[in-house]
């Protein structure tokens, strides 16, 4: 990727009610920028009561995405995964994070008829494809939660998490707009191919900036040209809406329908030639009786 | 009067999601699918009027939606609408969760150009530092920081 080639953005100043306005918070964790948003009383006014609270927790937020970076990293020797990978702690003394990963890995397959896979080229666990949806997802779901103790709506706070393009997001005002997000179009990083207004729910977005490019399938267990260039996935949360990505870039032609088959999802694909497919997901839309989160894992 | 009725009738239909969903952007979709599951709309409110000098009420029946019954009040004067009152209100904490709750979003799939959208964040392949410093995400932190 190419920063040169890239245009530069000046945003907007923020504008309107003060219980609009976001304020953001930008960490570099695990190689890309990290970004909490979070809106609600006193979050522009650095000499609020509130405006501490926040900007601990938000502080905690970030510290927890270090500690699964720490933990899952396979480019730290000591962390837990590298010792699993080579086999130095035997599977009774794994940590509880690292078995509820196992356990959504597995799930994950299956649900994706092994299109997803958490074994690495050499064969041993890797689950890196899961753990960074799954990280941001309870990110946004514990900062929404300590945040929010009381489930206020008319005091409470909205929180939005962005990490390198997978975003999740957990609004529990009422007096604040969807949040908006952008699907930025592959082939040209200045244009939006759409947007979609969330309060609550995952945005993810598997591909590959380079055309062309090469990804590993795990059914031939080989490196093929990638069908798609991009694939956008939003879900009711992003540990499945960015393994369903992930899934459905692996695939070829046939990913759109299987998108259009799981409930709840909606999905965006731009294949090598640029062109645009979308899924509408269900005809009925959504059914409040029917709310369900799948996977949800906490 | 009679034909204010008839009027505020009309448009009873398309104020209640209005009260229903003040903030949503998804609110255009909601309406279809309300006004086409309540059955109600010009042909079917049957309302009940009341007038005062110059002025005059109408209310409109109990609508069963996904939050719960609502029933709305307007105020016509000249045959203009010039007040609207929820009289009939879903229990308020329920419908609080219900708006934030997952809800299927329809895609607005129109290209724009990135630096003229206004957007809270930006979805695409994994940015790398190096890309961050001049993405549009970037901008949008930064006017928030």
């Amino acid at each position: 990727m190419q920063p040169t080639d890239l245009p530069t953005f000046a945003a907007e100043p923020p504008s309107g009610p003060v219980q609009f306005q976001p304020r953001a918070w930008v960490e570099q964790i695990m190689g890309m920028p990290v970004s909490i948003h979070v809106r609600g009383p006193g979050v522009r006014d650095e000499h609020s009561p509130e405006f501490a609270l926040v900007t601990g927790a938000v502080e905690r937020a970030f510290a927890g995405l270090r500690a699964v970076d720490a933990r899952f990293s396979t480019y730290r020797a000591d962390s837990e995964l590298c010792r699993v990978q080579r086999g130095e702690i035997p599977p009774e003394r794994e940590s509880e994070e690292m078995l509820e990963v196992r356990a959504l890995c597995q799930d994950a397959e299956q649900r994706t008829g092994n299109w997803f896979s958490t074994e690495d080229p050499a064969g041993r666990f890797d689950p890196t494809g899961l753990v960074k949806g799954w990280a941001v997802e309870a990110c946004a779901l514990g900062l929404s939660q300590e945040l929010n103790p009381d489930d206020d709506s008319a005091s409470g706070f909205d929180v939005m998490v962005n990490a390198g393009g997978d975003i999740a997001v957990r609004s529990v005002r009422v007096d604040t707009p969807d949040w908006v997000i952008g699907i930025e179009n592959p082939a040209d990083r200045s244009q939006l191919l759409a947007t979609v207004p969330l309060r609550t729910g995952g945005v993810a977005t598997s591909g590959s900036a380079a055309r062309g490019a090469h990804i590993w399938n795990p059914h031939n267990r080989r490196e093929t040209p990638a069908y798609w260039h991009a694939v956008t996935v939003i879900g009711p949360n992003l540990t499945w809406a960015d393994v369903f990505a992930t899934a459905a870039y692996a695939r070829e032609g046939d990913a759109v329908d299987w998108l259009a088959e799981i409930p709840e999802h909606v999905a965006l694909l731009v294949d090598r030639d640029g062109r645009t497919t979308s899924t509408e997901g269900p005809a009925h839309g959504w059914d409040p009786g029917n709310s369900q989160v799948p996977g949800r894992h906490c | 009067v009679k034909r204010n009725l008839i009027v505020a009738a009309c448009t009873l239909g398309g104020l209640i999601p209005l009260f229903l969903y003040p903030t949503s952007h998804n609110v255009s979709t909601v309406n279809t699918k309300l006004g086409a599951s309540a059955g109600y709309g010009a042909g079917s409110t049957a309302g009940t009027g009341s007038s005062a000098a110059g002025s005059s009420t109408v209310t409109g029946d109990p609508v069963d939606t996904r939050w719960g019954t609502v029933q709305v009040q307007i105020t016509v004067a000249n045959k203009k609408i010039i007040g609207a009152q929820a009289i009939q209100y879903p229990d308020g904490n329920r419908r609080d969760q219900d708006i934030n709750s997952y809800a299927l979003p329809i895609l607005s799939q129109e290209a724009v150009a990135a630096s003229s959208a206004k957007i809270d964040a930006v979805s695409g392949a994994t940015v790398t530092s190096d890309g961050y410093i001049q993405s549009l995400q970037s901008a949008v932190d930064k006017a928030n920081l």
